[in-house]
């Protein structure tokens, strides 16, 4: 008798203690994931085998782990909503999940989590989703490795690529995102840290954030977003070595910020955007040993900004350097190299004698009218140009670099 | 085209081609010399070149007119349509300035720094000599006096360069509250320098063109379809004033 | 042989040729005489179709050479003051022509042969003086045995011996049924080369017939005073209307 009770004692403790493994499978005796969850305990496993899972909503109110083997695909059958969790301690590994529902009251994802600790996410392939991976109140969790892909048409019929609220501490690495209508979305999310993705052809942005204090970007790839990247309302952000690229269009931005504080920027690369660096209402952020090549305009600061710094960033074959709407006395430009610059440099310390005026005439008058940029090198706006580096008038005088380098910095990205 | 052989012959071994050759040399190797980054001197090239090909190209053009006009007269005796002596004094003055210019700006630039744009601006000052020649025999054949063809040729220039653009911008500034991207498009079209500039711009600044145009125009600049249009505006802008010359000189009496 | 019927033409304001009729035939050589801007020159410039007439037919043995360029195969010009590229080598203006005529059968270099200008085929034009300028345009007028000769002042501009030179080629040209057309200040010289004489005045014709019908009418030997009588006639005649 006290062997039996041992025994028992003994096999409970492991169940216990020793999480199990459900299999799902046509040929196992579990068949649908439904049940496997229903059967599975806090911490144990579930397998799913290659196959099509079409189960409607499933939902996760305990600690365990999903992992696909071979990529099974689970299909929402553009109705319901795939995984919806709200537990601590869920992983969702290896799964292809398509074809959500799509809402427009409802944020219809493919894996929604609420007030979910420690979520990881990792390694799944998402297609046709309405949201890709929908985050509430998820402190602590990770999405990682996870390929997003949905085909838009226009903004409304779709939601974001990963989104986050309310969330802290969560780290997105490695995913690629494309084709939702915001790449990465952030709002109210702090702490936390964006690396090495790559969001691209989004239909709005490719990363979008909102009162997101301290949070991380870095080695992001931003390319060919629908208006670039926008972050707003948002004290003490770093962004380094992330690269935003081949934004165009009338209101595209490789970085967009409006009302940000203390950014810290740098090492970042601009290429090929229409406006690189927008900036409203922002204050304190220091962009510092970024490369701008081939924008239209680097930088558009408005006049509402204050306090920013640029140094030793490299401008180099920008249709514009900077341009303003107003008189840029409040923020400072310094050290940076500027491919336009024709100064000389007598005492060879490789910092120009005369000062830089990154506004030029014609920037201020193709940002009243925009036609005018149809002029641009002509042999009348050269002369305007000329005549207001020689006498200026219109342009803020006391915005200048006061030492521009005389060499490309030349950082390798 | 016999007649064409001999005069562009003459052409060729005039000093004045060969000063405009050896003129864009300098300039060419100069700007690539004085400036370490390649972009930069191509840029400064394009102002040069948007500036100095259609007022040389008028000017020569005129002048060469006016000096030739006895050998004119010479093969006019001859069995010789006056539209085969019309059109073989445009060539031959068409290909020794853009010898002077494959010579003195592509030839050196294909060395130099071989890039797309560099591509695109030996095609649009090739463009530019091709218009500027036969605007100029436009001023040619209106007067029988050459010091009045010349004030015309440089006004022609003058116009084209300086006058026209600042037109067009007053334009934009009087009606900037409606919008102006299709006119705006349209008026440059009249102009074969703003052609030729834009066909560099769109090479150079395609990202601030696509700042300020809508959709259409996103299909039309980004596409290969900016550069056929400017190409194709600046053969029109060839053949028109060519083509009402010729009207002209066949009637004129010589 | 050259029709020239109802010729009218005006610069601007000016009537420069007033319903001009005239025939040029075969065989004869015609002197055509006129005081400065009488429209000598305009009228050769209408027969050689480098000046459109306003009005009335040119007619060049027999077609019309409106709209035409082919019969000036038949013509060969000197013109008053011959001009070259600067850069061409005289050699090669003589084959530049030849290059241009479809005919090239019967050539006559005679007087290449004679001005010594095959000697000097390697010298560029600009280098060659005024008269050896007009060498060339001789020469060439002659290169091709046109039917049609007109020149324009030949010996303006030419040494004695050049002009010399000149009037044996035209004597001995004049009698293998060609038609001549002389314009010269030098009565003496067009005494000498030609058979017929044309007078202009202010546009007009006032006199197409052989000089010996002139010299008898004026009672005059020399061409020259025969002329000067008929232009005080008709300062006369204007003066009496």
């Amino acid at each position: 008798m006290i062997r039996i009770v041992i025994f028992v004692a003994v096999f409970l403790f492991s169940v216990c203690t020793f999480a199990s493994t459900w299999v799902v499978a046509k040929n196992s005796s579990v068949k649908s994931i439904k049940s496997a969850i229903e059967l599975a305990a806090k911490g144990d496993t579930i397998r799913i085998m290659k196959g099509i899972y079409k189960e409607g909503n499933l939902v996760i109110q305990k600690s365990i782990v999903v992992v696909g083997i071979d990529y099974p695909v689970l299909d929402g059958e553009n109705k319901y909503e795939i995984f919806t969790i709200a537990a601590n301690d869920v992983s969702i590994i290896g799964l292809r999940m398509i074809n959500t529902g799509v809402g427009s009251i409802n944020d219809i994802s493919a894996i929604s989590a609420i007030e979910a600790k420690r979520l990881r996410v990792l390694n799944n392939q998402f297609e046709n989703t309405f949201f890709g991976i929908h985050l509430a109140n998820c402190l602590g969790s990770v999405v990682e490795d996870n390929v997003l892909h949905s085909n838009a048409e226009a903004e409304h019929q779709i939601g974001n690529g990963i989104h986050a609220w309310k969330c802290d501490s969560i780290t997105i690495r490695n995913n690629k995102v494309s084709g939702h209508r915001d790449g990465i979305y952030f709002e109210f999310v702090t702490n936390s840290l964006v690396e090495r993705n790559f969001s691209h052809h989004n239909m709005r942005y490719g990363l979008h954030f909102m009162f997101s204090h301290n949070d991380e970007y870095r080695s992001n790839v931003f390319q060919n977003n629908g208006a670039g990247v926008a972050v707003m309302y948002t004290k003490k952000v770093k962004m380094i070595s992330n690269r935003f690229q081949d934004n165009w269009g009338a209101s595209s931005y490789g970085l967009l910020l409006k009302d940000i504080g203390d950014a810290d920027i740098k090492l970042n690369h601009f290429a090929k955007n229409t406006v690189a660096v927008y900036m409203e209402g922002s204050s304190r952020c220091h962009f510092t040993q970024n490369v701008f090549s081939g924008n239209g305009w680097a930088v558009k600061m408005q006049a509402n900004c204050d306090e920013n710094v640029y140094s030793k960033n490299s401008f180099l074959s920008n249709t514009f350097d900077m341009a303003t709407n107003g008189s840029l006395v409040l923020n400072t430009v310094d050290a940076n190299y500027w491919d336009k610059y024709e100064g000389y440099d007598l005492d060879k310390d490789r910092v120009g004698d005369v000062p830089y005026h990154p506004v030029s005439l014609y920037s201020m008058v193709v940002e009243k009218m925009p036609s005018a940029v149809m002029l641009w090198r002509s042999f009348l706006v050269y002369m305007l140009d000329r005549t207001e580096k020689v006498v200026p008038s219109v342009t803020p005088e006391n915005l200048k670099d006061i030492h521009p380098a005389m060499r490309n910095y030349d950082y390798n990205f | 085209m016999k007649i064409a052989k001999y005069v562009s012959y003459d052409i060729l071994r005039n000093r004045f081609i060969a000063l405009y050759t050896l003129f864009l040399l300098i300039v060419t190797f100069s700007m690539f010399s004085l400036d370490s980054d390649p972009g930069k001197a191509t840029l400064s090239l394009l102002n040069i070149i948007l500036l100095v090909v259609p007022l040389v190209s008028i000017v020569f053009t005129t002048i060469h007119f006016y000096n030739s006009y006895e050998f004119i007269e010479l093969l006019l005796a001859q069995p010789v349509s006056r539209k085969t002596i019309y059109f073989a004094e445009y060539f031959s003055i068409s290909i020794a300035l853009s010898t002077a210019y494959i010579i003195g700006v592509a030839i050196p630039m294909l060395f130099l720094n071989l890039s797309e744009s560099s591509l695109y601006l030996i095609m649009a000052g090739l463009l530019l000599t091709f218009v500027f020649v036969a605007l100029a025999f436009g001023a040619s054949v209106a007067t029988r006096d050459k010091a009045k063809a010349i004030g015309i040729a440089l006004l022609f220039w003058f116009y084209f360069t300086l006058i026209y653009d600042g037109l067009i911008l007053y334009v934009i500034y009087s009606f900037s509250d409606y919008p102006l991207d299709k006119v705006t498009l349209a008026l440059v079209s009249l102009n074969p320098i703003d052609l030729a500039r834009i066909i560099i711009l769109l090479k150079l600044d395609l990202s601030a063109l696509m700042g300020y145009t809508g959709a259409f125009y996103k299909n039309f600049f980004g596409s290969s379809l900016g550069v056929i249009y400017s190409v194709l505006f600046l053969f029109v802008w060839t053949l028109a004033p060519l083509l009402l010359a010729m009207r002209k000189f066949v009637r004129k009496d010589i | 042989m050259i029709i020239i019927s109802a010729v009218n033409k005006r610069f601007g304001k000016l009537e420069v040729l007033k319903s001009i009729h005239a025939e040029f035939n075969h065989g004869k050589s015609y002197a055509m005489i006129g005081p400065n801007g009488s429209g000598k020159t305009t009228l050769i410039k209408c027969i050689l179709g480098m000046v459109l007439p306003d009005s009335g037919t040119i007619q060049v043995n027999g077609k019309s050479i409106a709209n035409d360029w082919s019969y000036r195969n038949l013509i060969g010009y000197m013109p008053q003051i011959g001009r070259y590229p600067d850069q061409m080598k005289i050699g090669q203006i003589f084959d530049m022509i030849r290059d241009l005529r479809q005919d090239q059968s019967h050539i006559d270099e005679d007087l290449i042969k004679e001005f010594s200008l095959d000697r000097m085929s390697d010298k560029r034009m600009h280098t060659l003086s005024g008269g050896t300028r007009q060498k060339v345009s001789a020469s060439l007028a002659f290169l091709f045995n046109p039917r049609i000769m007109i020149l324009d002042e030949p010996t303006a501009g030419l040494d004695p011996i050049a002009v010399e030179i000149l009037k044996e080629k035209i004597i001995a040209e004049k009698n293998k049924d060609r038609t001549f057309l002389i314009t010269s200040h030098i009565m003496s010289d067009l005494d000498e080369l030609t058979s017929n004489v044309v007078y202009l005045e202010e546009g007009k014709i006032l006199f197409n017939d052989t000089i010996d019908l002139l010299k008898e009418e004026t009672g005059e030997i020399k061409l020259g005073r025969a002329i000067a009588t008929i232009m005080k006639r008709n300062l006369k005649e204007s003066e009496k209307v």
